[in-house]
């Protein structure tokens, strides 16, 4: 079952990947140096399929699109927050990587709680205290980017048609 | 409808728009740099189009990592190189004219009426010509490379009014960090922030440059300030092509209208290490610092070094500190030079280097090293941003970094001007 990794407000992209390591263009390096900056062991720690919880602002800086594909690359399936800076909302729905809204979401989740997601439902429960709670619905093209695993994919597709 | 939602109704092909609406909007130019142009080109590459959708309004410049620091940064400008050779961009500049968010304006391509986007945050800047500007990421800009359009929400605007006159060496840098203390980093999340008012209607263009700048550090989608009589005169020469003046109706809805005193603004500064964490400088006067920066896309400009250049005049930088000074653009290097500024800079012990990004992410020149504290008239100071998460970053106006560059401590710069 995937594990919650629980952060504050405002987790800046130079907290989830650091300007120094973009020049060498590597996916799994930028995935090995993911969330460096305020939790150094967190890229040895995480498992395929945790989930970060957060607070609000999340991926709040720089237009760098490193940042969605460094938490893909270390293995997070999804980000929950209580609200998104713009720049990495749209870099992670077009990179595939789920992110969802949810107030009130960073009081209810401890490190390594177990999470369950359901997003075409709109919920989050965490295994620990069996609480379940709403996220905000995507929009249904956002959904179909995501089916897709991201923008490149979905507009290939389309761009077919 | 207000000057933003105006410019996206346009690109839209609509009479109107609502706030919350999502739109297709046409782009009138496109913007990519070394850090940000490697991951659209992939981007782009995976999408399968042949040919970019107009080669003569997609701009490239290279800036975060000019001269090359690294054999990473280099394949970079390889990379760019050849795309832009292979695609026959007109407007490649290569490391020769500096900071992409000067350099835009300067050469002309940020023009009232137009949607100007860009793959790096910062590309708010422009909204001080009167342009709808914002920022995106690689795949995104990789959708405006093949089709020339992209989808947005039409934001909310949030209307600013600045009344009175900053009273120098106060600068737009002080009022904008005093609004986004006000604000939070989220406080204008998703909206459009627009600037009015007789402090506005007064300040040159360098420093609405600099205040549009930052919005993106209060979460805001653009800045923006109608064009006037100074702005006409700014773009005199330098615009690329004919635009359309737009302004926001007299009957505009804003969410929110805030009012802020110029008169009253003292020297400001952001302590570590969040952008809203915001005091006045007398409140942390002393505070001991290893080097002071003046440059980047907030604060390279001609006024910027100009005042530092006031303040440095006759004195040193104390000899515990690294004054590194890095003008945004070639055009800036060249008249701070002409004019004399850079011989006092550098005569004052000030280390100016080539135009680009400087010592702004850690990624270039300038690093930080454990423990070391910075003074930097640059935009961010998010842990371990200029360096070692174990340094620490202030931001303040050039006034006040190149006081504090004398003194070796964080200083007002009022003890310096007279």
């Amino acid at each position: 079952m995937p594990r919650a990794w629980v952060y504050g407000d405002h987790i800046s992209t130079d907290d989830i990947i650091a300007g120094r390591y973009l020049a060498k263009h590597d996916w799994t390096e930028w995935g090995k140096h993911a969330m460096e900056n305020i939790d150094p062991d967190f890229s040895k720690r995480v498992k395929p399929g945790d989930v970060i919880i957060a607070g609000k602002n999340f991926g709040c800086g720089s237009s760098r699109e490193q940042a969605p594909i460094a938490l893909k690359a270390a293995g997070v399936s999804a980000v929950v927050a209580e609200s998104f800076a713009r720049i990495f909302y749209r870099n992670a729905i077009n990179q595939g990587l789920p992110v969802l809204t949810s107030p009130g979401i960073k009081n209810e989740f401890q490190n390594g709680d177990e999470v369950e997601i359901n997003m075409s439902e709109g919920w989050i429960k965490n295994l620990r205290t069996n609480k379940v709670l709403k996220v905000q619905p995507l929009p249904n093209f956002v959904l179909e980017i995501l089916k897709e695993g991201g923008l490149i994919n979905y507009l290939k597709k389309t761009l077919k048609k | 409808m207000t000057i933003t939602e105006k410019i996206l109704a346009k690109a839209a092909g609509k009479k109107e728009v609502t706030p919350g609406e999502i739109i297709d909007a046409k782009v009138d130019f496109a913007m990519m740099h070394d850090l940000t142009g490697p991951l659209t080109v992939e981007s782009f590459e995976k999408i399968g189009v042949k040919k970019v959708w107009d080669p003569s309004r997609i701009v490239i410049t290279f800036d975060h990592q000019t001269p090359a620091s690294s054999i990473d940064a280099a394949k970079n400008h390889i990379l760019l190189r050849e795309f832009a050779n292979k695609h026959k961009i007109v407007h490649f500049y290569d490391m020769f004219e500096g900071i992409c968010h000067q350099v835009l304006p300067e050469k002309g391509f940020a023009l009232p009426g137009k949607v100007v986007i860009g793959a790096d945050s910062h590309t708010v800047t422009y909204g001080a010509l009167g342009c709808f500007a914002t920022g995106v990421g690689s795949t995104d800009m990789a959708a405006i490379l093949a089709t020339g359009r992209l989808w947005f929400k039409v934001p909310e605007s949030i209307k600013i009014i600045a009344r009175g006159v900053l009273k120098p060496p106060v600068m737009s840098k002080d009022l904008i960090l005093h609004i986004i203390g006000d604000f939070g980093m989220d406080g204008a999340t998703y909206q459009a922030v627009e600037f009015t008012g007789e402090c506005i209607s007064k300040m040159s263009i360098d420093g609405r440059l600099t205040l549009c700048n930052m919005v993106v550090e209060m979460g805001a989608k653009n800045g923006i300030i109608e064009p006037d009589a100074k702005t006409l005169q700014w773009l005199k020469g330098r615009a690329k092509e004919k635009f359309e003046i737009i302004k926001s109706d007299a009957d505009a809805e804003y969410k929110t209208t805030k009012e802020y005193d110029a008169n009253k603004l003292e020297p400001q500064v952001a302590c570590p290490h969040s952008v809203d964490n915001i005091k006045s400088v007398r409140e942390v006067e002393g505070e001991e610092i290893d080097q002071a920066f003046i440059g980047t896309c907030t604060n390279g400009r001609l006024e910027d070094l100009k005042i530092a250049a006031k303040i440095l005049k006759g004195k040193k930088v104390s000899k515990k500190v690294r004054l590194i000074v890095v003008p945004a653009s070639a055009e800036v290097y060249r008249e701070a030079l002409d004019s004399g500024i850079l011989k006092i800079l550098v005569n004052a012990g000030a280390l100016v280097e080539s135009p680009g990004c400087g010592a702004c992410m850690g990624c270039h020149i300038g690093v930080l090293g454990p423990g070391e504290v910075s003074i930097s008239a640059s935009n961010r100071n998010f842990k371990g941003r200029q360096g070692s998460p174990d340094s620490k970053v202030y931001l303040a106006s050039p006034a006040t970094v190149a006081a504090s560059a004398i003194t070796g401590k964080i200083t007002d710069p009022r003890d310096f001007y007279a």
